[in-house]
């Protein structure tokens, strides 16, 4: 940037409750000052009411399974019964001439492969699901049965039957997220992705101890309670579409390019949005057919997927294996790390085990290599901390046991090795929240039920979406709206930029219209990768300052003053010097010329830049740290883990609400104490269905196994952006599985390293019952 | 109101045995937030697809249609149900309260007021039913343990999480009916 169009500002920087300094960035003239710490401020970082709260306690929320257009037709989806077949021919005449059908959409063709249970074959458009259904019914399937793998031992092994040959393969992704490209397919299995650093061969044999175990996730489903749906109205003059989406933008996009449209003649609406976790990114084959079915119909369709649709067919968190070997000197000095991976993500890439072994502690040589197994079952996608999840099970249990080979307490020998200011007050403030001094050596508790304490650490990237944008208006009569299309998807994030724009202009947070959630305004970033809060404040304080400029030029003029001596405080725009003398906000937007103005801003670089950037994402210079202590009880003549506390301290950069970060972090916990102790996805590998495909035998945590969640939240300053907020969501949910495992290790004195951890799997571990292959 | 109770035709009591209705819609008639309502629904519509559908009361949410996540929770004459395992046509002259009932005119439920107050959901989308189990809960027991609010809400799945605060919500939404 030129440099008459920057300035010198200082921030304040470092953690709160350490002690504040200060940073100094230069800024683009057109952003507004630093942001004083939350301390100073009227209405960030205090717990404002959820900007929707009343709509969605009353029932009045619209999500998009509410949404019912006029003349709208229901959708349904034939799956494939088998786990990979051959089509030799498909009729749908039979289906096309029922009475109450209205399109029909053959997605394969005669010679297609498919490759799943549940893989789509047609959709049907028609006059009520039932009719739907009754129509799938008459789709004629001529199938050619194909020898499939469900099992990813078993998919590894040289004779196994082939998911894919090279030719038809899932590439990866230039970003390398969720896998990279140009990987070697060797039999099912794809890569190795390698990553090095040093010489890991050299820092083993410099090594005094040497630590090595294999580690096991299952595959986690998503469970959004709001099923995935769409209803499509494809007209003469553009395509509109309602969506439970994480990315109204995104799937604009993707709706254009697929179906040949200007972006301009594509909207995506999404108002109330039941949950994605990282499941809702995209468009999805659903999506797309019913885009397709409204077309040939002529009328609007409506497709929400059945839980059974939704277990098998809307992604899920892949399962993964890991073995570890990490190096250290006597005094706990990382030599060497290495790690190898296998994991499934059923037809498609993406089930490493992230970067949490290579970028977690300091260790001098690493070296990694992952790899992607095919397997014919449903598609995995991102969910909540893709890659580091299932990679902290493993790494954050190996260092656990360094620890114990070492004689070091394991908070203590993260103090050695953890780089991270941030790790380090949390893990002091944590392990004096829990009581950890009073853990006891393992499994020394001397009753049947068994108590332990165990803690655990996570790593999560601070991204960045650089194209995100927003408006901010002031009418006439002093009302005040934000816009954007980002999209709310139960963060709260319509209540933080109502709170940042209330901020700016002196206003309260229930006087800001918040409108989003709709590709007609400014585009707002996705609302996946912990990332939504990061690139969203910024540009709604960025916009409401500029608003703010035109209104205080109004004011100055009545005022006899300068703009710059004025300031928006308690709804007034004041001396700053002199606050009575002043008008209200009111009065000063009286005052415009028209009826309303307006600015959009967008998000800018962070003012210390990037680490890396991704097309319209990049990485934040820190990362998003987190401690968990979890305190567990474990009756070993059931094998029954009950989690009783945990204690999550966690890092969000500036925390914009306190109680809507409070809320995500127990959600983020208890989504780790359900993947840790509960949930498992279970493949019959003699058929590849799914035997659990509901939500009764897939086994969730619920209110009976939620212990009590302490949470703390730093405030920490860095001088990035306008607001200097960044996410939360993936950070709470990384560390939580296992800090329960070194818990329960703590408690009984074996370590379980295979999810979930189960009454089976304690039993087994300690004996008690024969371990199940 | 009309006594179309049960299976909803009247004509059918007058022969012996049980009734047969269906397959195509019949009508039924049954009290919904206190006003009287008749729709015709096929015999297989379930109570939650009658609210959603024909009367428009879409709060009712269906998440798993099983019974299995409570999602879909409203009251039948006052007792918290799945409304997902109910078939229209046995709601025949009893009371349903929705969702929608439950505020008075503006004056949210206590429990509502709470839930806001206490940032008691987050997508929102099980919200509805919880908020009905918790209603019901205060309903009958004035002065609940948290473990009675936990026991009122054990069927209820929140996959954002949200049960802590569910538990504080409730528990202060007691405490401000009791004054």
């Amino acid at each position: 940037m030129a440099k008459d169009q920057v300035r010198t500002a200082t921030f304040p920087a470092g953690i709160a409750s350490v002690g504040l300094g200060e940073v100094t960035r230069q800024i683009p003239m057109d952003e507004p000052p630093p942001l004083p710490p939350n301390a100073a401020l009227a209405v960030i970082g205090k717990n404002v009411p959820r900007w929707n709260g009343r709509a969605k306690v009353t029932g009045a929320t619209r999500f998009t399974v509410d949404i019912n257009l006029p003349g709208m037709l229901h959708g349904r989806i034939l799956r494939s019964p088998l786990p990979h077949v051959e089509i030799r021919a498909i009729d749908v005449s039979g289906a096309a001439h029922h009475p109450g059908v209205r399109a029909v959409v053959a997605v394969v063709q005669a010679g297609a492969v498919l490759r799943y249970v549940g893989a789509p074959v047609a959709a049907i458009a028609a006059i009520s699901p039932a009719v739907a259904d009754e129509a799938l019914r008459l789709v004629r399937l001529d199938v050619k049965a194909l020898a499939f793998t469900a099992d990813m031992d078993d998919a590894r092994a040289p004779n196994a039957p082939l998911v894919y040959d090279a030719g038809s393969a899932p590439a990866g992704h230039p970003s390398g997220f969720p896998a990279a490209p140009g990987l070697a397919l060797n039999g099912n299995v794809r890569g190795p992705a390698i990553e090095r650093r040093g010489d890991a061969a050299h820092g083993f044999a410099a090594a005094d101890i040497v630590v090595e175990g294999d580690f096991a996730t299952q595959v986690q489903t998503h469970c959004c309670l709001e099923p995935h749906a769409i209803v499509a109205d494809w007209r003469a003059d553009g395509l509109t579409v309602h969506m439970s989406t994480q990315f109204t933008a995104g799937v604009r996009h993707e709706l254009a390019e697929e179906f040949g449209l200007p972006l301009n003649r594509v909207r995506v609406v999404v108002d109330g949005m039941g949950g994605g976790f990282g499941s809702k990114s995209a468009l999805g084959n659903y999506g797309r057919l019913a885009v397709a079915l409204s077309r040939t119909a002529a009328a609007p369709v409506r497709i929400i997927l059945d839980r059974e649709e939704e277990q098998t067919d809307s992604g899920n968190r892949p399962a993964t294996w890991q073995r570890l070997r990490i190096g250290a000197k006597r005094d706990g000095t990382l030599t060497a790390v290495s790690l190898v991976s296998y994991g499934t993500a059923g037809v498609t890439v993406g089930a490493g085990v992230g970067n949490i072994a290579q970028a977690l502690y300091a260790c001098p040589n690493f070296e990694g290599a992952q790899h992607d197994v095919f397997i014919n079952a449903g598609p995995g996608c991102a969910m909540r901390a893709p890659g580091n999840a299932p990679g902290a099970f493993g790494l954050e249990q190996a260092i656990d046991e360094l620890a114990e080979r070492l004689a070091l307490d394991p908070v203590a020998l993260r103090d050695r090795i953890d780089p991270s200011p941030v790790r380090r007050e949390e893990r002091r403030i944590g392990a004096a929240r829990c009581g950890w001094p009073r853990r006891h050596a393992p499994g020394a508790d001397s009753g049947t039920v068994k108590r332990g304490l165990g803690m655990a650490q996570s790593l999560w990237g601070a991204n960045v979406q650089t194209n995100a944008s927003c408006e901010v208006r002031v009418m006439r009569d002093g009302s005040v709206e934000v816009l954007s299309s980002v999209q709310d998807i139960g963060t709260g994030i319509g209540t933080v930029m109502a709170q940042t724009v209330a901020e700016v202009l002196g206003l309260q947070p229930e006087q800001i219209t918040v409108r989003i959630g709709d590709t007609e305004f400014p585009a707002g970033g996705p609302s996946y990768g912990s990332r939504t809060t990061a690139s969203i404040t910024p540009p709604a304080r960025t916009a409401a300052w500029r608003v703010l400029q035109a209104l205080c030029r109004e004011a100055a003029l009545v005022l006899n003053a300068v703009p710059e001596d004025l300031v928006a405080r308690g709804g007034r725009i004041a001396m700053r010097d002199d606050p009575s003398r002043g008008m209200s906000f009111a009065a000063a937007a009286a005052r415009l010329r028209t009826d309303r103005i307006s600015a959009v801003a967008s998000r800018r670089d962070d003012y210390a830049g990037f680490r890396r950037r991704m097309g319209d994402a990049a990485l934040a210079q820190q990362d998003l740290g987190g401690v968990q202590f979890a305190e567990v009880a474990v009756d070993t003549e059931t094998g029954i883990v009950r989690v009783e506390r945990v204690v999550a301290v966690q890092d969000c950069g500036r925390p914009m609400n306190p109680l809507q970060i409070e809320s995500q972090v127990q959600g983020g916990v208890l989504m780790g104490l359900s993947y840790a102790l509960f949930e498992n996805r279970i493949l019959d590998r003699h058929t590849g269905r799914m035997v659990n495909p509901n939500l009764e035998q897939y086994k969730l945590a619920g209110p009976h196994e939620t212990p009590a969640i302490d949470v703390v939240l730093l405030e920490n300053y860095q001088g990035q952006s306008a607001t200097d907020a960044f996410g939360i969501a993936e950070p709470a949910n990384i560390a939580t599985a296992p800090a329960i495992a070194n818990a329960v290790y703590n408690a009984i004195g074996v370590r379980l390293r295979v999810l979930p951890m189960n009454p089976g799997a304690i039993l087994a571990a300690l004996g008690k019952v024969p371990v199940r292959s | 109101m009309d006594a179309v109770s049960g299976i909803g035709s009247s004509a059918a009591a007058e022969t012996s045995g049980p009734a047969t209705v269906g397959p195509d819609a019949v009508p039924v008639t049954f009290d919904v937030n206190g006003v009287a309502r008749t729709v015709k629904v096929e015999p297989r519509v379930t109570l939650a697809e009658a609210l959603r559908g024909p009367l428009g009361l879409t709060g009712t949410k269906i998440a798993c249609n099983r019974g299995a996540c409570s999602a879909c929770t409203v009251w039948l004459d006052g007792v918290p149900v799945c409304s997902c395992m109910i078939l229209a046509i046995e709601t025949g002259g009893h009371d349903v309260t929705t969702i929608e009932g439950l505020a008075k005119g503006e004056a949210l439920h206590p429990v509502q007021a709470a839930f806001i107050e206490h940032d008691a959901l987050q997508c929102g989308f099980c919200t509805p039913g919880i908020v009905m189990s918790c209603a019901a809960l205060l309903e009958r027991t004035p002065n609940p343990t948290a473990e009675a609010v936990q026991a009122a809400i054990s069927g209820h799945f929140c996959r954002c999480g949200t049960y802590p605060h569910v538990v504080a919500a409730t528990l202060a939404a007691a405490k401000a009916s009791r004054g």
